[in-house]
């Protein structure tokens, strides 16, 4: 989903600059307030921070014989809620565009969009959603980091047809051409970070039950299902 | 048990596209689906000029491999070094 340097016109690089540094800003006064209000959680945050790391360094093979990578941010996402991650991600995204050439700086603010801000949110909402219909937690994890994933890059087709819309079909026609090269590339890699993402829940939720219910990830008191 | 299948499926779910494109030519095969967008800017919009380079680039694919190596080593370390730690913990309660 990275798109590259300098491959948005300027317009819209300002453009999805705009749009996400409100997002960014709002995630520093969250992340803040956490640490405040739950100091013990601090390496909880690190490890959601190292769970994008991780993923993102992954290109995965895929069925359509191309390779793309998993986003990582649906974990960071349930377990502090969506706006830290408009923080967590773009520190990746920044590593990336400056070590790797992988990504842009004038194109961060569109690829934050859809990796730290779309995807976290989708991911969240799936997971409060099916909590509260009573889906069973590793169903809910693996739901939502799923599909938070896929629409990260169904995100990076619409941007990349906004800016490049088809001489003759306009933005659907480009819209569905992005979308063959992102978004059904990605359907087997985002149901593997949603396994992925239930191991390291389930495995976090056995070692440490009292910081995810002081989160609300868990409901407060009476038994995990 | 639950976790072993989990990770059966993630091992199919990323070895079976190796197996169902195992024959095929050309280079392109697994190529990254970014570059395969930026080809297809390229096509919807031949006059299109990037308007602005990437400040460095790593000098050689190896050198790229060992800056993503990091990265991915960088967060498994520090994942790991805290399922550690939470192991250690429940022993000691």
């Amino acid at each position: 989903m990275h798109i590259m340097e300098g491959y948005l016109p300027a317009a819209h690089a300002a453009g999805w600059w705009a749009v996400s540094l409100p997002f960014m800003a709002a995630g520093v006064r969250s992340l803040r307030r956490i640490v405040a209000e739950h100091p013990s959680t601090r390496a909880l945050l690190g490890t959601s921070c190292a769970f994008v790391f991780l993923l993102s360094a992954l290109k995965l093979p895929s069925v359509t014989g191309s390779c793309s990578h998993p986003t990582g941010t649906g974990l960071g996402a349930i377990l502090f809620g969506p706006p830290v991650m408009a923080v967590l991600g773009p520190i990746v995204l920044l590593f990336q565009a400056i070590l790797l050439a992988h990504g842009g700086l004038t194109t961060l603010g569109a690829n934050a969009f859809s990796m730290a801000i779309v995807g976290p949110w989708v991911a969240y909402a799936l997971f409060r959603g099916l909590q509260r219909l009573g889906a069973s937690f590793s169903v809910c994890v693996f739901t939502a980091t799923s599909l938070g994933d896929l629409m990260t890059y169904v995100c990076t087709s619409a941007q990349l047809a906004l800016a490049f819309p088809d001489a003759i079909s306009g933005f659907a026609g480009a819209f569905a051409k992005f979308l063959v090269i992102f978004a059904v590339t990605q359907i087997p890699i985002a149901l593997a970070e949603g396994l992925v993402t239930v191991i390291l829940l389930n495995a976090l939720k056995s070692y440490n039950q009292a910081e995810l219910r002081g989160l609300n990830v868990l409901p407060k008191g009476g038994s995990t299902p | 048990m639950k976790t072993t299948l989990l990770l059966i499926a993630i091992v199919l779910l990323v070895t079976l596209p190796l197996v169902i494109h195992r024959s095929g030519s050309g280079a392109e095969r697994f190529g990254g689906a970014d570059s395969q967008a930026q080809a297809e800017v390229n096509r919807l919009a031949p006059g299109y000029k990037p308007w602005f380079q990437p400040l460095w680039n790593p000098p050689s694919g190896e050198i790229a491999t060992l800056l993503f190596s990091l990265q991915a080593a960088l967060g498994a370390g520090v994942i790991c070094y805290y399922l550690g730690y939470l192991h250690g913990r429940r022993r000691k309660d």
